[in-house]
Protein backbone atom coordinates (compact mmCIF):
# COMPACT_ATOMS: atom_id res chain seq x y z
CA UNK A 1 0.00 0.00 0.00
CA UNK A 2 1.58 3.58 -1.48
CA UNK A 3 2.26 5.53 1.77
CA UNK A 4 3.92 8.81 2.59
CA UNK A 5 4.67 11.73 0.95
CA UNK A 6 8.02 12.74 -0.87
CA UNK A 7 9.20 16.08 -2.15
CA UNK A 8 11.90 16.33 -4.78
CA UNK A 9 14.00 19.28 -3.90
CA UNK A 10 15.68 20.95 -6.26
CA UNK A 11 19.72 22.54 -5.60
CA UNK A 12 21.97 24.45 -8.39
CA UNK A 13 25.57 24.34 -7.43
CA UNK A 14 25.07 23.19 -4.32
CA UNK A 15 22.63 25.54 -3.17
CA UNK A 16 19.13 24.46 -2.02
CA UNK A 17 16.46 26.52 -4.01
CA UNK A 18 13.72 28.27 -2.54
CA UNK A 19 11.06 26.27 -3.86
CA UNK A 20 12.52 23.16 -2.17
CA UNK A 21 11.47 24.70 0.93
CA UNK A 22 7.95 25.86 -0.01
CA UNK A 23 7.50 22.25 -0.84
CA UNK A 24 8.79 21.33 2.42
CA UNK A 25 6.20 23.22 4.05
CA UNK A 26 3.06 23.17 2.35
CA UNK A 27 4.56 18.87 2.58
CA UNK A 28 4.34 19.25 6.22
CA UNK A 29 0.93 20.74 6.08
CA UNK A 30 -0.74 17.53 3.89
CA UNK A 31 1.25 14.82 5.79
CA UNK A 32 -0.25 16.24 9.22
CA UNK A 33 -3.27 16.35 7.80
CA UNK A 34 -3.20 12.38 6.50
CA UNK A 35 -1.09 11.36 9.12
CA UNK A 36 1.87 9.93 6.80
CA UNK A 37 5.58 10.77 6.96
CA UNK A 38 7.43 13.35 4.75
CA UNK A 39 10.40 12.46 3.13
CA UNK A 40 12.52 15.11 1.01
CA UNK A 41 15.08 13.48 -1.87
CA UNK A 42 17.80 15.43 -2.29
CA UNK A 43 19.95 14.61 -5.08
CA UNK A 44 23.62 15.81 -6.03
CA UNK A 45 27.18 15.66 -5.35
CA UNK A 46 28.81 16.21 -1.48
CA UNK A 47 25.01 17.13 -0.61
CA UNK A 48 24.36 15.71 2.18
CA UNK A 49 25.99 18.54 4.55
CA UNK A 50 22.66 20.58 2.31
CA UNK A 51 19.79 17.90 4.37
CA UNK A 52 19.88 20.35 7.38
CA UNK A 53 18.25 22.72 5.89
CA UNK A 54 15.25 21.04 4.19
CA UNK A 55 15.23 19.07 8.07
CA UNK A 56 14.58 22.76 9.48
CA UNK A 57 11.38 23.84 7.38
CA UNK A 58 9.66 19.70 8.89
CA UNK A 59 10.64 16.73 7.46
CA UNK A 60 10.40 13.55 8.89
CA UNK A 61 13.91 11.74 6.53
CA UNK A 62 15.61 13.18 4.45
CA UNK A 63 17.16 10.57 1.11
CA UNK A 64 20.28 11.65 0.12
CA UNK A 65 21.40 10.55 -3.59
CA UNK A 66 24.98 11.63 -3.79
CA UNK A 67 26.64 10.94 -7.03
CA UNK A 68 29.03 13.15 -8.94
CA UNK A 69 26.76 12.79 -12.00
CA UNK A 70 23.71 14.33 -10.09
CA UNK A 71 25.57 17.93 -9.32
CA UNK A 72 23.91 19.61 -12.30
CA UNK A 73 20.12 18.50 -13.53
CA UNK A 74 19.52 16.18 -16.13
CA UNK A 75 16.62 14.44 -17.14
CA UNK A 76 17.97 10.87 -17.52
CA UNK A 77 19.75 10.98 -14.99
CA UNK A 78 17.45 12.21 -12.29
CA UNK A 79 14.37 10.54 -13.77
CA UNK A 80 16.02 6.95 -13.16
CA UNK A 81 17.45 7.63 -9.83
CA UNK A 82 13.98 9.06 -8.06
CA UNK A 83 11.68 6.23 -10.47
CA UNK A 84 13.94 3.41 -9.11
CA UNK A 85 13.62 4.42 -5.69
CA UNK A 86 9.84 5.43 -5.91
CA UNK A 87 9.55 2.13 -7.34
CA UNK A 88 11.09 0.00 -4.15
CA UNK A 89 9.04 2.87 -1.46
CA UNK A 90 6.21 3.28 -3.28
CA UNK A 91 5.31 7.11 -1.91
CA UNK A 92 1.65 7.84 -1.89
CA UNK A 93 2.38 11.50 -3.34
CA UNK A 94 5.12 12.89 -4.91
CA UNK A 95 5.54 16.66 -5.38
CA UNK A 96 7.51 18.73 -7.29
CA UNK A 97 8.36 22.24 -8.09
CA UNK A 98 6.89 23.27 -10.88
CA UNK A 99 10.04 25.11 -12.11
CA UNK A 100 11.63 24.51 -15.14
CA UNK A 101 13.45 21.46 -13.46
CA UNK A 102 10.23 19.73 -11.55
CA UNK A 103 8.50 20.31 -15.39
CA UNK A 104 11.10 18.72 -16.91
CA UNK A 105 11.29 15.99 -14.73
CA UNK A 106 7.63 15.35 -13.37
CA UNK A 107 6.33 14.62 -17.01
CA UNK A 108 9.15 11.99 -18.07
CA UNK A 109 8.79 10.23 -14.13
CA UNK A 110 5.60 10.01 -14.26
CA UNK A 111 5.00 8.05 -17.43
CA UNK A 112 7.99 6.33 -15.90
CA UNK A 113 5.40 5.40 -13.46
CA UNK A 114 2.62 5.34 -15.44
CA UNK A 115 1.01 7.98 -14.07
CA UNK A 116 -0.06 11.86 -14.70
CA UNK A 117 1.22 14.79 -13.18
CA UNK A 118 -1.14 17.78 -11.53
CA UNK A 119 1.21 20.49 -13.09
CA UNK A 120 1.86 23.87 -11.81
CA UNK A 121 -0.70 23.53 -9.17
CA UNK A 122 -1.65 26.62 -6.24
CA UNK A 123 -3.55 24.45 -3.69
CA UNK A 124 -4.00 21.43 -2.59
CA UNK A 125 -6.46 19.85 -0.11
CA UNK A 126 -7.21 16.09 0.68
CA UNK A 127 -10.08 14.29 0.06
CA UNK A 128 -10.71 10.71 1.38
CA UNK A 129 -7.07 10.46 2.01
CA UNK A 130 -6.50 11.39 -1.81
CA UNK A 131 -4.32 14.53 -3.21
CA UNK A 132 -6.55 17.46 -4.50
CA UNK A 133 -4.74 19.63 -6.65
CA UNK A 134 -5.97 23.27 -8.25
CA UNK A 135 -4.57 24.61 -11.01
CA UNK A 136 -4.36 27.16 -13.51
CA UNK A 137 -5.44 26.48 -16.81
CA UNK A 138 -6.36 28.90 -19.75
CA UNK A 139 -3.18 30.91 -18.43
CA UNK A 140 -5.24 31.20 -15.32
CA UNK A 141 -8.25 32.10 -17.28
CA UNK A 142 -9.89 29.19 -15.28
CA UNK A 143 -9.19 27.16 -12.77
CA UNK A 144 -9.34 23.06 -13.06
CA UNK A 145 -9.98 21.03 -9.71
CA UNK A 146 -8.33 17.77 -10.10
CA UNK A 147 -7.45 14.57 -8.36
CA UNK A 148 -5.94 11.13 -9.34
CA UNK A 149 -8.28 7.86 -10.57
CA UNK A 150 -7.51 4.36 -7.95
CA UNK A 151 -4.38 3.73 -6.58
CA UNK A 152 -1.90 5.49 -9.41
CA UNK A 153 1.13 7.50 -7.72
CA UNK A 154 0.44 10.54 -6.90
CA UNK A 155 2.65 13.33 -8.82
CA UNK A 156 2.02 16.88 -8.49
CA UNK A 157 4.14 20.17 -8.86
CA UNK A 158 3.52 23.18 -6.72
CA UNK A 159 3.96 26.70 -8.45
CA UNK A 160 6.60 29.05 -6.78
CA UNK A 161 6.13 32.01 -4.84
CA UNK A 162 2.73 30.25 -4.08
CA UNK A 163 2.79 28.00 -0.61
CA UNK A 164 3.69 29.64 2.75
CA UNK A 165 7.11 28.77 4.38
CA UNK A 166 7.35 27.60 7.57
CA UNK A 167 9.13 29.40 10.10
CA UNK A 168 12.09 27.44 9.79
CA UNK A 169 13.38 25.30 13.44
CA UNK A 170 16.88 24.56 13.84
CA UNK A 171 15.76 21.78 16.68
CA UNK A 172 13.38 19.93 14.24
CA UNK A 173 14.76 16.33 13.96
CA UNK A 174 14.57 13.85 11.52
CA UNK A 175 17.14 10.98 9.63
CA UNK A 176 19.33 11.31 7.24
CA UNK A 177 19.03 7.89 4.47
CA UNK A 178 21.38 7.10 1.88
CA UNK A 179 19.61 6.92 -1.34
CA UNK A 180 20.22 3.42 -3.11
CA UNK A 181 19.86 3.49 -6.62
CA UNK A 182 22.38 2.47 -10.02
CA UNK A 183 23.38 4.70 -12.45
CA UNK A 184 24.38 3.40 -16.05
CA UNK A 185 26.14 5.95 -17.83
CA UNK A 186 24.84 4.30 -20.98
CA UNK A 187 21.35 5.40 -19.96
CA UNK A 188 22.71 8.65 -19.37
CA UNK A 189 22.33 10.60 -22.88
CA UNK A 190 21.70 14.16 -22.65
CA UNK A 191 24.61 16.16 -21.57
CA UNK A 192 25.02 19.81 -20.44
CA UNK A 193 27.84 21.72 -21.99
CA UNK A 194 27.51 24.72 -20.85
CA UNK A 195 25.58 26.95 -18.45
CA UNK A 196 25.05 30.86 -19.47
CA UNK A 197 24.19 33.02 -16.38
CA UNK A 198 22.46 36.24 -16.60
CA UNK A 199 23.85 38.90 -15.65
CA UNK A 200 20.88 40.56 -13.73
CA UNK A 201 21.19 38.59 -10.58
CA UNK A 202 17.39 39.57 -10.06
CA UNK A 203 15.05 36.47 -9.43
CA UNK A 204 13.36 34.95 -12.61
CA UNK A 205 10.44 36.48 -13.00
CA UNK A 206 8.40 33.32 -12.14
CA UNK A 207 9.90 33.35 -8.68
CA UNK A 208 9.93 37.21 -8.49
CA UNK A 209 8.35 39.09 -5.32
CA UNK A 210 8.11 42.32 -6.70
CA UNK A 211 7.98 43.07 -10.82
CA UNK A 212 8.32 46.42 -12.29
CA UNK A 213 6.86 45.98 -16.39
CA UNK A 214 7.21 48.22 -19.16
CA UNK A 215 4.80 48.12 -22.15
CA UNK A 216 4.10 49.79 -25.56
CA UNK A 217 3.94 53.09 -23.54
CA UNK A 218 7.73 52.51 -22.99
CA UNK A 219 8.32 53.93 -26.89
CA UNK A 220 11.47 52.00 -26.97
CA UNK A 221 14.24 50.14 -25.25
CA UNK A 222 16.76 52.58 -24.28
CA UNK A 223 13.74 53.63 -21.97
CA UNK A 224 13.29 50.64 -19.93
CA UNK A 225 16.67 52.08 -17.82
CA UNK A 226 13.87 54.62 -16.12
CA UNK A 227 11.83 51.30 -14.81
CA UNK A 228 15.55 49.48 -13.50
CA UNK A 229 16.23 52.55 -11.21
CA UNK A 230 13.17 51.55 -9.16
CA UNK A 231 13.54 48.03 -9.97
CA UNK A 232 17.29 47.65 -8.55
CA UNK A 233 15.97 50.22 -5.24
CA UNK A 234 13.18 47.91 -5.09
CA UNK A 235 14.96 44.36 -5.74
CA UNK A 236 12.23 43.71 -8.43
CA UNK A 237 12.48 42.02 -11.57
CA UNK A 238 11.72 43.77 -15.05
CA UNK A 239 9.50 42.66 -17.25
CA UNK A 240 7.42 43.21 -20.50
CA UNK A 241 4.63 42.93 -22.35
CA UNK A 242 3.85 41.07 -25.53
CA UNK A 243 3.53 44.55 -27.65
CA UNK A 244 7.60 45.50 -26.38
CA UNK A 245 8.84 41.67 -27.10
CA UNK A 246 7.69 41.44 -30.54
CA UNK A 247 8.98 45.42 -31.19
CA UNK A 248 12.37 43.76 -30.01
CA UNK A 249 12.85 45.97 -27.84
CA UNK A 250 12.91 43.45 -24.61
CA UNK A 251 14.23 39.57 -24.59
CA UNK A 252 11.05 37.25 -24.93
CA UNK A 253 12.25 35.65 -21.49
CA UNK A 254 10.87 38.87 -19.97
CA UNK A 255 7.87 38.40 -21.35
CA UNK A 256 4.59 38.34 -19.09
CA UNK A 257 1.93 37.06 -20.12
CA UNK A 258 -0.52 34.05 -21.95
CA UNK A 259 2.25 33.29 -24.13
CA UNK A 260 5.19 34.86 -22.23
CA UNK A 261 5.65 33.75 -18.39
CA UNK A 262 2.98 33.32 -15.92
CA UNK A 263 4.05 35.51 -12.44
CA UNK A 264 2.52 35.40 -8.80
CA UNK A 265 4.35 38.60 -6.83
CA UNK A 266 2.90 40.34 -4.21
CA UNK A 267 3.55 43.52 -5.81
CA UNK A 268 2.99 44.26 -9.81
CA UNK A 269 3.78 47.58 -11.47
CA UNK A 270 2.64 47.98 -15.10
CA UNK A 271 3.81 51.28 -16.78
CA UNK A 272 2.43 52.18 -20.44
CA UNK A 273 0.67 48.39 -20.66
CA UNK A 274 -2.60 48.71 -21.54
CA UNK A 275 -3.83 45.62 -19.90
CA UNK A 276 -4.67 42.87 -22.87
CA UNK A 277 -6.81 40.21 -21.67
CA UNK A 278 -3.77 37.69 -22.38
CA UNK A 279 -1.52 39.96 -20.61
CA UNK A 280 -3.59 40.24 -17.51
CA UNK A 281 -3.74 36.33 -17.75
CA UNK A 282 0.04 36.12 -16.83
CA UNK A 283 -0.29 38.60 -13.93
CA UNK A 284 -3.53 38.54 -12.63
CA UNK A 285 -2.79 36.35 -9.15
CA UNK A 286 -0.50 39.19 -8.09
CA UNK A 287 -1.36 40.32 -4.43
CA UNK A 288 -1.41 43.62 -5.75
CA UNK A 289 -0.85 45.43 -8.85
CA UNK A 290 -0.54 48.97 -9.71
CA UNK A 291 -0.75 50.80 -13.32
CA UNK A 292 0.48 53.64 -14.27
CA UNK A 293 -0.68 54.88 -17.93
CA UNK A 294 -1.27 57.70 -19.94
CA UNK A 295 -4.97 56.67 -21.31
CA UNK A 296 -7.37 56.68 -18.30
CA UNK A 297 -9.45 54.24 -20.14
CA UNK A 298 -6.79 51.86 -20.51
CA UNK A 299 -8.40 48.57 -19.58
CA UNK A 300 -5.73 47.41 -17.10
CA UNK A 301 -7.13 50.03 -14.67
CA UNK A 302 -10.03 47.56 -14.45
CA UNK A 303 -7.96 44.96 -12.24
CA UNK A 304 -5.21 47.58 -10.90
CA UNK A 305 -5.31 47.60 -6.82
CA UNK A 306 -3.97 51.13 -7.40
CA UNK A 307 -4.08 53.53 -10.54
CA UNK A 308 -2.40 56.47 -11.69
CA UNK A 309 -3.14 58.23 -14.98
CA UNK A 310 -0.12 60.03 -15.76
CA UNK A 311 2.98 59.86 -17.74
CA UNK A 312 5.13 56.90 -16.67
CA UNK A 313 8.57 58.95 -17.88
CA UNK A 314 7.30 61.55 -15.01
CA UNK A 315 5.30 59.29 -12.62
CA UNK A 316 8.87 56.68 -11.95
CA UNK A 317 11.17 58.67 -11.70
CA UNK A 318 8.80 60.82 -8.77
CA UNK A 319 8.00 57.33 -7.69
CA UNK A 320 11.57 56.15 -6.91
CA UNK A 321 12.37 59.41 -4.90
CA UNK A 322 8.96 59.05 -3.06
CA UNK A 323 9.69 55.50 -2.47
CA UNK A 324 13.20 56.40 -1.48
CA UNK A 325 12.11 58.46 1.56
CA UNK A 326 9.60 55.41 2.66
CA UNK A 327 11.78 52.63 2.27
CA UNK B 1 16.53 13.55 -42.22
CA UNK B 2 12.88 12.17 -41.04
CA UNK B 3 11.66 14.63 -39.05
CA UNK B 4 8.42 14.73 -36.86
CA UNK B 5 6.22 17.08 -35.84
CA UNK B 6 3.02 16.95 -32.73
CA UNK B 7 0.45 19.34 -32.81
CA UNK B 8 -2.50 20.49 -31.25
CA UNK B 9 -5.63 22.68 -31.53
CA UNK B 10 -6.63 25.40 -28.38
CA UNK B 11 -8.89 28.06 -28.73
CA UNK B 12 -7.70 31.50 -29.79
CA UNK B 13 -6.06 33.18 -26.97
CA UNK B 14 -8.81 36.26 -27.58
CA UNK B 15 -11.16 33.71 -26.38
CA UNK B 16 -13.51 34.94 -23.10
CA UNK B 17 -13.53 31.66 -20.99
CA UNK B 18 -16.86 30.05 -19.61
CA UNK B 19 -18.02 26.97 -17.94
CA UNK B 20 -20.04 24.66 -19.20
CA UNK B 21 -23.06 23.22 -17.46
CA UNK B 22 -21.78 20.18 -16.10
CA UNK B 23 -18.84 21.87 -14.29
CA UNK B 24 -16.15 19.85 -15.42
CA UNK B 25 -15.54 21.50 -19.01
CA UNK B 26 -14.63 24.10 -20.91
CA UNK B 27 -18.17 24.95 -23.17
CA UNK B 28 -17.01 25.38 -26.85
CA UNK B 29 -19.45 27.16 -27.81
CA UNK B 30 -18.19 30.11 -30.25
CA UNK B 31 -14.59 29.09 -30.14
CA UNK B 32 -12.43 30.19 -32.61
CA UNK B 33 -9.65 26.81 -32.95
CA UNK B 34 -6.61 27.83 -34.12
CA UNK B 35 -2.93 25.90 -34.07
CA UNK B 36 -1.38 25.90 -30.16
CA UNK B 37 1.01 28.74 -30.69
CA UNK B 38 4.03 26.80 -29.10
CA UNK B 39 3.49 24.04 -32.19
CA UNK B 40 4.07 26.83 -34.80
CA UNK B 41 7.65 26.92 -33.51
CA UNK B 42 7.75 23.27 -33.68
CA UNK B 43 6.27 23.36 -37.35
CA UNK B 44 8.83 25.92 -38.44
CA UNK B 45 12.19 24.54 -36.82
CA UNK B 46 11.18 21.26 -38.77
CA UNK B 47 10.98 23.12 -41.80
CA UNK B 48 14.30 24.74 -40.95
CA UNK B 49 15.83 21.50 -40.35
CA UNK B 50 14.51 19.63 -43.29
CA UNK B 51 15.90 23.14 -45.74
CA UNK B 52 19.65 22.68 -44.14
CA UNK B 53 19.13 18.60 -44.05
CA UNK B 54 16.80 17.67 -46.24
CA UNK B 55 14.48 15.45 -46.14
CA UNK B 56 10.50 14.91 -45.32
CA UNK B 57 8.64 16.66 -42.38
CA UNK B 58 5.71 14.01 -40.86
CA UNK B 59 2.71 16.39 -38.69
CA UNK B 60 0.84 14.10 -36.40
CA UNK B 61 -2.25 15.11 -34.35
CA UNK B 62 -4.58 13.68 -32.19
CA UNK B 63 -8.52 14.16 -33.25
CA UNK B 64 -11.19 15.55 -33.44
CA UNK B 65 -12.15 15.58 -36.86
CA UNK B 66 -11.48 19.83 -37.13
CA UNK B 67 -7.42 19.22 -35.93
CA UNK B 68 -7.23 18.06 -39.76
CA UNK B 69 -7.07 21.89 -40.35
CA UNK B 70 -4.44 23.22 -38.30
CA UNK B 71 -2.51 19.92 -39.95
CA UNK B 72 -3.46 21.11 -43.48
CA UNK B 73 -1.83 24.56 -41.81
CA UNK B 74 1.45 23.05 -41.15
CA UNK B 75 1.12 21.10 -45.07
CA UNK B 76 0.68 24.41 -46.02
CA UNK B 77 3.73 25.74 -44.22
CA UNK B 78 5.96 23.33 -45.98
CA UNK B 79 5.14 20.25 -44.60
CA UNK B 80 5.07 17.12 -46.10
CA UNK B 81 2.39 14.98 -44.77
CA UNK B 82 0.04 14.69 -42.00
CA UNK B 83 -1.35 12.29 -39.70
CA UNK B 84 -4.24 12.31 -37.97
CA UNK B 85 -6.00 10.25 -35.15
CA UNK B 86 -9.98 10.18 -34.90
CA UNK B 87 -11.68 8.08 -32.18
CA UNK B 88 -14.27 8.75 -30.25
CA UNK B 89 -12.09 6.59 -27.40
CA UNK B 90 -9.83 9.37 -27.45
CA UNK B 91 -12.23 11.82 -25.56
CA UNK B 92 -11.69 12.97 -21.86
CA UNK B 93 -8.14 11.32 -22.21
CA UNK B 94 -5.25 12.99 -19.98
CA UNK B 95 -1.49 13.60 -21.01
CA UNK B 96 -0.89 9.91 -20.80
CA UNK B 97 -3.49 8.95 -23.17
CA UNK B 98 -2.05 11.24 -25.61
CA UNK B 99 1.30 10.04 -25.71
CA UNK B 100 0.28 6.78 -25.63
CA UNK B 101 -1.89 6.98 -28.83
CA UNK B 102 1.37 9.19 -30.06
CA UNK B 103 3.81 6.80 -29.51
CA UNK B 104 1.69 3.98 -31.32
CA UNK B 105 1.57 6.38 -34.30
CA UNK B 106 5.26 6.82 -34.31
CA UNK B 107 7.44 4.11 -32.71
CA UNK B 108 7.02 2.37 -35.87
CA UNK B 109 8.17 5.35 -38.66
CA UNK B 110 11.97 6.53 -39.31
CA UNK B 111 12.75 9.77 -37.17
CA UNK B 112 15.54 11.29 -36.33
CA UNK B 113 13.97 14.30 -34.45
CA UNK B 114 10.58 14.80 -33.17
CA UNK B 115 9.32 18.67 -32.39
CA UNK B 116 6.65 19.32 -30.23
CA UNK B 117 5.41 22.69 -28.71
CA UNK B 118 6.61 23.11 -25.02
CA UNK B 119 2.86 22.88 -23.76
CA UNK B 120 -0.45 23.12 -24.98
CA UNK B 121 -1.98 27.08 -23.98
CA UNK B 122 -5.27 25.61 -22.80
CA UNK B 123 -4.63 23.17 -20.43
CA UNK B 124 -0.67 24.37 -19.53
CA UNK B 125 0.39 20.96 -18.61
CA UNK B 126 3.25 20.61 -20.64
CA UNK B 127 4.49 17.07 -20.56
CA UNK B 128 3.10 15.04 -23.41
CA UNK B 129 6.16 15.81 -25.25
CA UNK B 130 8.25 13.98 -22.40
CA UNK B 131 5.86 10.98 -21.71
CA UNK B 132 6.04 10.15 -25.22
CA UNK B 133 10.14 10.70 -25.24
CA UNK B 134 10.08 8.54 -22.55
CA UNK B 135 7.50 5.96 -24.29
CA UNK B 136 9.93 6.01 -27.58
CA UNK B 137 12.97 5.66 -25.13
CA UNK B 138 14.78 8.34 -26.88
CA UNK B 139 16.42 11.58 -24.95
CA UNK B 140 14.07 14.90 -24.45
CA UNK B 141 15.66 18.27 -24.17
CA UNK B 142 12.29 20.91 -23.12
CA UNK B 143 12.19 25.10 -23.48
CA UNK B 144 14.37 24.80 -26.86
CA UNK B 145 15.26 28.61 -27.54
CA UNK B 146 17.91 27.47 -30.24
CA UNK B 147 18.23 24.56 -31.75
CA UNK B 148 21.31 23.35 -33.82
CA UNK B 149 22.13 19.93 -35.28
CA UNK B 150 25.55 18.83 -36.12
CA UNK B 151 27.15 18.59 -39.64
CA UNK B 152 26.87 14.84 -39.98
CA UNK B 153 23.28 14.65 -38.40
CA UNK B 154 24.17 12.51 -35.41
CA UNK B 155 23.41 15.24 -32.23
CA UNK B 156 21.44 18.28 -31.46
CA UNK B 157 22.58 21.16 -29.50
CA UNK B 158 19.86 23.25 -27.91
CA UNK B 159 20.00 26.50 -25.75
CA UNK B 160 17.33 26.06 -22.87
CA UNK B 161 15.56 28.68 -21.03
CA UNK B 162 16.62 27.94 -17.01
CA UNK B 163 15.40 30.51 -14.28
CA UNK B 164 18.25 32.88 -14.32
CA UNK B 165 20.02 31.73 -17.51
CA UNK B 166 20.67 29.45 -19.81
CA UNK B 167 21.54 25.81 -20.24
CA UNK B 168 23.15 24.24 -23.20
CA UNK B 169 22.45 20.80 -23.56
CA UNK B 170 23.87 18.39 -26.05
CA UNK B 171 21.89 14.81 -27.15
CA UNK B 172 22.44 12.25 -29.46
CA UNK B 173 19.49 11.71 -32.02
CA UNK B 174 17.14 10.56 -32.29
CA UNK B 175 15.70 12.70 -29.61
CA UNK B 176 12.70 15.23 -28.91
CA UNK B 177 12.87 18.99 -28.58
CA UNK B 178 9.96 20.89 -27.26
CA UNK B 179 9.76 24.41 -28.58
CA UNK B 180 9.68 28.11 -27.15
CA UNK B 181 8.71 31.32 -27.76
CA UNK B 182 11.77 32.79 -29.55
CA UNK B 183 13.31 29.91 -31.26
CA UNK B 184 12.11 30.87 -34.79
CA UNK B 185 9.71 33.22 -36.36
CA UNK B 186 7.07 31.00 -38.12
CA UNK B 187 6.43 31.64 -41.68
CA UNK B 188 3.05 32.31 -42.88
CA UNK B 189 1.51 29.82 -45.69
CA UNK B 190 1.38 30.87 -48.65
CA UNK B 191 -1.70 30.96 -50.96
CA UNK B 192 0.79 28.67 -53.37
CA UNK B 193 1.35 26.53 -50.18
CA UNK B 194 -2.47 26.42 -49.40
CA UNK B 195 -3.25 25.01 -52.54
CA UNK B 196 -0.58 22.61 -52.67
CA UNK B 197 -1.69 21.21 -49.04
CA UNK B 198 -5.02 20.11 -50.13
CA UNK B 199 -3.02 17.46 -52.53
CA UNK B 200 -0.35 16.34 -49.63
CA UNK B 201 -0.90 12.99 -47.87
CA UNK B 202 -3.28 12.92 -44.53
CA UNK B 203 -3.88 9.43 -42.98
CA UNK B 204 -6.43 9.68 -40.92
CA UNK B 205 -6.05 6.40 -38.31
CA UNK B 206 -8.19 5.12 -35.55
CA UNK B 207 -7.38 3.20 -31.87
CA UNK B 208 -8.14 -0.46 -33.43
CA UNK B 209 -5.88 0.84 -36.68
CA UNK B 210 -3.13 1.40 -34.30
CA UNK B 211 -3.44 -1.75 -32.28
CA UNK B 212 -4.38 0.10 -29.09
CA UNK B 213 -6.86 -0.93 -26.39
CA UNK B 214 -9.22 1.62 -25.95
CA UNK B 215 -9.02 0.97 -21.75
CA UNK B 216 -5.73 2.97 -22.45
CA UNK B 217 -6.68 5.69 -24.00
CA UNK B 218 -9.47 8.65 -23.46
CA UNK B 219 -11.49 8.71 -19.71
CA UNK B 220 -11.09 5.25 -19.34
CA UNK B 221 -7.21 5.14 -19.47
CA UNK B 222 -7.44 8.58 -17.78
CA UNK B 223 -5.42 8.41 -14.25
CA UNK B 224 -6.72 11.77 -13.13
CA UNK B 225 -10.65 13.20 -12.78
CA UNK B 226 -11.64 16.76 -13.10
CA UNK B 227 -13.82 17.73 -10.17
CA UNK B 228 -14.84 20.66 -11.05
CA UNK B 229 -13.61 23.88 -13.57
CA UNK B 230 -14.31 26.84 -11.82
CA UNK B 231 -13.41 31.14 -12.77
CA UNK B 232 -11.16 32.97 -10.83
CA UNK B 233 -12.59 35.29 -8.46
CA UNK B 234 -12.65 38.62 -10.77
CA UNK B 235 -10.16 41.30 -9.77
CA UNK B 236 -12.41 44.41 -8.76
CA UNK B 237 -10.44 47.70 -9.53
CA UNK B 238 -8.58 49.41 -6.48
CA UNK B 239 -8.64 52.97 -6.47
CA UNK B 240 -7.33 55.61 -8.56
CA UNK B 241 -4.34 57.76 -7.10
CA UNK B 242 -5.05 61.47 -6.64
CA UNK B 243 -2.84 64.09 -7.21
CA UNK B 244 -1.97 67.66 -8.87
CA UNK B 245 1.16 66.73 -10.35
CA UNK B 246 2.87 63.53 -11.19
CA UNK B 247 5.36 64.38 -8.14
CA UNK B 248 2.21 64.01 -5.96
CA UNK B 249 0.52 61.43 -7.01
CA UNK B 250 3.98 59.32 -6.49
CA UNK B 251 4.19 60.77 -3.38
CA UNK B 252 0.54 59.04 -2.74
CA UNK B 253 0.75 55.95 -4.31
CA UNK B 254 4.26 55.00 -2.43
CA UNK B 255 2.40 56.13 1.04
CA UNK B 256 -0.61 53.84 -0.20
CA UNK B 257 2.32 50.89 -1.08
CA UNK B 258 3.97 51.12 2.28
CA UNK B 259 1.26 51.75 4.92
CA UNK B 260 -1.84 50.51 2.98
CA UNK B 261 -0.41 47.38 1.16
CA UNK B 262 2.68 46.77 2.78
CA UNK B 263 4.52 45.50 0.10
CA UNK B 264 6.95 48.06 -0.25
Amino acid sequence: MAQGIWIIAEQRKGDIRKISFELVSEGRRIADKIGQPLTAVLLGSNIKEKASELGKYGVDNVIVADDDRLATYTTDAYVSVVSQMAKEKEPAIILLGASVQGKDLSGRLAARLETTVAQDSVEFSIENNKLVAKRPIYAGKAYATITFKDNTTQIATARPNVFELNEPDDSRSFDIIDGEFSLDDSQLKTKVIDVIQEATGKADLTEAERIVSGGRGMKGPENYKVLDELADLINATVGASRSAVDAGWRPHSDQVGQTGKVVSPNLYIACGISGAIQHLAGMGTSKIIVAINKDPEAPIFQKADYGVVGDLFDVIPALTEEVKKVL
Amino acid sequence: MNIIVCLKQVPDTETQISIAADGKSISTDNIKWVMNPYDEYAVEEALQIREKFGGEVTIVGVGPKRVTESIRTALAMGADKGILVDDPAIAGGDSLGTARVLNAVIKDLDYDIILCGKQGVDDDYGIVGSMLAEFLDIPQISIAVKLDISEDGSKVTVNREVEGGTFVIEAPLPALVTAQKGLNEPRYASLPGIMKAKKKPLDVKTIADLGLDAGSVGEAGAKIEIKEITLPKPRQAGKMVEGETPQEKAANLAKFLHEEAKVL
